[in-house]
């Protein structure tokens, strides 16, 4: 496991601007591979485009394809990268703090007290590398559920438990 | 007491008058069609009486196979033909009993019975149809076992939670709010409405069967000969006739909220009892709904463009319970302002006051959002400036100008304040909406930025609001924390299971809600 868990103890006071908690490193892997995922449809649409306007030969061969494959390869270079540089949480004693979003910054905190139920979720992509997304569903309709995805597998589990845990002491 | 029993027989003869209706139009469509030529009468009250036997058959079936028991833990209802449906509702998570009689079922003494649960998707359990006595019968019952639960609680519980609000045992049915004819007159009045011209138009097209109103030709002619008259007639005169024409859409506007009023909200009643309100409305479709105190999750002050000049406001309570469709409980939709002041005190809410310290949205936010608008219009000047006639391009630009204006004077209405246990919100220029949450009952607090708030320095926080939603826009970044800060302080302290439970109940929810919850996670 790369990162500790960041499980401040209890009874300190709680600094919701504090220092955030980075993902697993093997997120910004998996968001990566997503990109070549969602760059592939485009690159071959390219090159299909290549071959029907190659006989018109209004361009000179390769222009298109050459410049969707640049623009996809530093889409796929950069952006995961920031996006992983903008994501983090904050766990403390009673509540999550989950920060996301590039151009569109979002910062939640829920806490536990409010909990409904918890997930832990692992696609086909998290299980190779070994991370997982926690989700927090709550009452309200605006953030019924919030997800925090990208944490390591053991970690996402620690934190399900923790999350439980301190919900079943508030009931008892 | 726990054996099964059955809906009333007379559902059975409500399902067969149902397929008289759906059975009456292919027949007459029939005799009225060139199908089977001189038999067509014979068939068509063939096709009418088979439809209507099928579905008194179907009715009957249904009738029989439905049934319901009242347990010791729950109400369970089994239904269905072919594919068997059991469902159980524990009466701990009936929320509240609703009673809904549409006009047929109330000529016969019946009633729909719903359990609401406050399960999302419109899942909740209903029974169709009990005798009134019944469906008031299984109302107390539901209450009775409620209040027994309650009861053992408050044995085994020494003390109840401070925090809770403590329900103020007020008498049997007081009466907060009700609207009489003269009021409802009133209430029509601002709900002018144009749909009646749209029910006519579909009654056109249904006459048109019998009549061949898309006779184009014909009306064509018909349309040259009055205006040619028309024309005959002068400026004037023209002038007249199409002030008669606003005339009667006005009148025909106001009659038909007038109807539709009366319809929806005639013997309104609103009462305050030790289970919480009670609303009854409706002159056809009469319904009932009980709101239990502690389930009203925040509230909302509405009003309109012109009901606004005339002091006239509506309130609605935010619960996790589902209202014909919309999301919050309508119990005051026509009152003046210190008629709406005893309900929200009922319901443990208070009205910003003097003392009421209240912030303003960021200025910069103002600036972004004047500009933001006004820039719409001006590109929208650009192409009008090149093309059309030269006079024409103010229109847009001056339309740019009322934006910014708007915009500069809307803010002066935009602005939120933190009381000690509750959260205040007001916007809206013209029409002023105001949202009250409790504190406590929130459940996430988000700070959403997009890039040009991230450059500037504002946010919109969300609050999580079971039912219902409470955005603030345009909250100052340093404001935006300390609001979080200070509402998190709040919701943190107390647990979701001690929230919505009345406080002599907070020990049993939280024991058998959360830990079965918890148990399947």
């Amino acid at each position: 496991m790369d990162t500790a868990p960041a499980l401040s103890p209890a009874g300190l006071p709680v600094d919701d601007d504090g220092e955030l908690t980075r993902l697993h490193p093997n997120y910004a892997h998996a968001l990566r591979l997503r990109t070549v995922g969602l760059a592939i449809p485009f690159l071959v649409g390219a090159l299909a485009l290549e071959a029907v306007i190659r006989k018109a030969a209004v361009l000179p061969p390769g222009l298109i394809a050459g410049t969707v494959l640049v623009v996809a390869l530093a889409l796929v270079i950069r952006i995961p990268q920031s996006r992983y540089n903008a994501r983090g949480y904050q766990i403390s004693a009673d509540r999550l703090r989950v920060v996301r979003g590039l151009l569109f910054r979002s910062d939640t905190v829920v806490p536990f007290g409010r909990v409904q139920h918890i997930d832990v979720d692992q696609g086909p992509l998290d299980r190779f590398f070994g991370i997982a997304t926690l989700t927090l569903h709550t009452a309200g309709n605006h953030n019924a559920s919030v997800a925090l995805p990208g944490l390591g597998e053991e970690l996402a589990r620690d934190m399900r438990e923790e999350i439980r845990a301190h919900i079943r002491r508030e009931s008892l | 007491m726990s054996q099964q029993q059955r809906t009333a027989p007379l559902s059975v003869a409500i399902g067969a008058i149902a397929s008289i209706r759906s059975g009456i139009f292919p027949a007459i469509a029939i005799a009225f069609s060139g199908i089977g030529g001189g038999g067509r009468f014979a068939i068509a009250i063939g096709v009418g009486l088979a439809s209507i036997l099928i579905g008194t058959g179907v009715s009957y079936l249904g009738w029989r196979r439905k049934t319901y028991t009242i347990g010791e833990q729950d109400i369970r209802v089994e239904s269905g033909l072919l594919s068997r449906s059991a469902r159980s509702v524990p009466y701990e998570r009936i929320q509240d009993v609703s009673l809904e009689a549409n006009p047929l079922p109330r000529l016969f003494g019946l009633v729909a019975v719903k359990f609401e649960t406050g399960a999302g998707g419109g899942e909740d359990m209903s029974l169709q149809y009990l005798t009134n006595g019944e469906g008031e019968r299984l109302r107390q019952l539901v209450r009775e076992r409620r209040e027994e639960e309650q009861a053992a609680q408050a044995v085994t519980s020494a003390s109840a939670d401070p925090a809770a609000p403590t329900p103020a045992r007020a008498s049997e049915g007081e009466v907060l709010f009700a609207m009489g004819a003269w009021r409802l007159v009133r209430f029509g009045l601002f709900e002018f409405s144009l749909a009646v011209f749209a029910v006519l138009f579909g009654a056109l097209q249904y006459v048109d069967n019998v009549v061949d109103i898309w006779n184009v030709d014909k009306w064509y002619i018909w349309l040259k000969q009055q205006g040619s008259t028309v024309a005959t007639l002068g400026p004037y005169v023209q002038a007249a006739g199409a002030i008669a024409g606003v005339i009667v859409l006005v009148v025909v506007g106001m009659a038909s909220g007038i109807v539709r009023t009366f319809l929806r909200d005639w013997g309104f009643t609103l009462t305050r009892s030790a289970r919480g309100f009670r609303r009854q409305r409706g002159l056809f479709t009469r319904t009932d709904v009980v709101m239990p105190v502690h389930r009203v999750q925040g509230l909302v002050i509405g009003t309109g463009l012109l009901r606004y000049r005339f002091g006239w406001h509506g309130l609605s309570f935010v619960s996790l319970a589902q209202d014909a469709g919309s999301e919050s409980h309508v119990v005051a939709p026509f009152a003046r302002m210190d008629e709406i002041a005893p309900i929200v005190a009922a319901a443990g809410f208070r009205l910003p006051d003097a003392a009421t310290r209240w912030q303003r949205a960021s200025k910069r936010q103002r600036t972004d959002k004047a500009i933001g608008d006004a820039l719409g219009f001006v590109l929208a000047a650009i192409p009008v400036a090149i093309f059309a006639q030269p006079g024409l391009v103010l229109i847009p630009l001056g339309m740019a100008v009322v934006a910014v204006g708007a915009n500069l004077y809307a803010w002066e209405f935009r602005r939120f304040a933190l009381g000690e246990t509750q959260i205040y919100s007001t916007t809206g220029l013209l029409s002023p909406t105001s949202r009250i949450a409790t504190r406590l009952k929130l459940h996430s607090v988000e700070i959403a930025q997009g890039p040009l708030a991230r450059w500037r320095g504002y946010a919109t926080v969300h609050l999580g609001l079971a039912g219902g939603t409470f955005a603030i826009p345009g909250v100052p970044l340093a404001d935006a924390r300390a609001l979080r800060a200070s509402v998190l302080e709040t919701i943190a302290g107390t647990d979701y299971s001690r929230l919505d439970a009345p406080p002599a109940q907070a020990l049993s929810a939280a024991q058998s809600g959360f830990s079965a919850n918890l148990a399947a996670t």
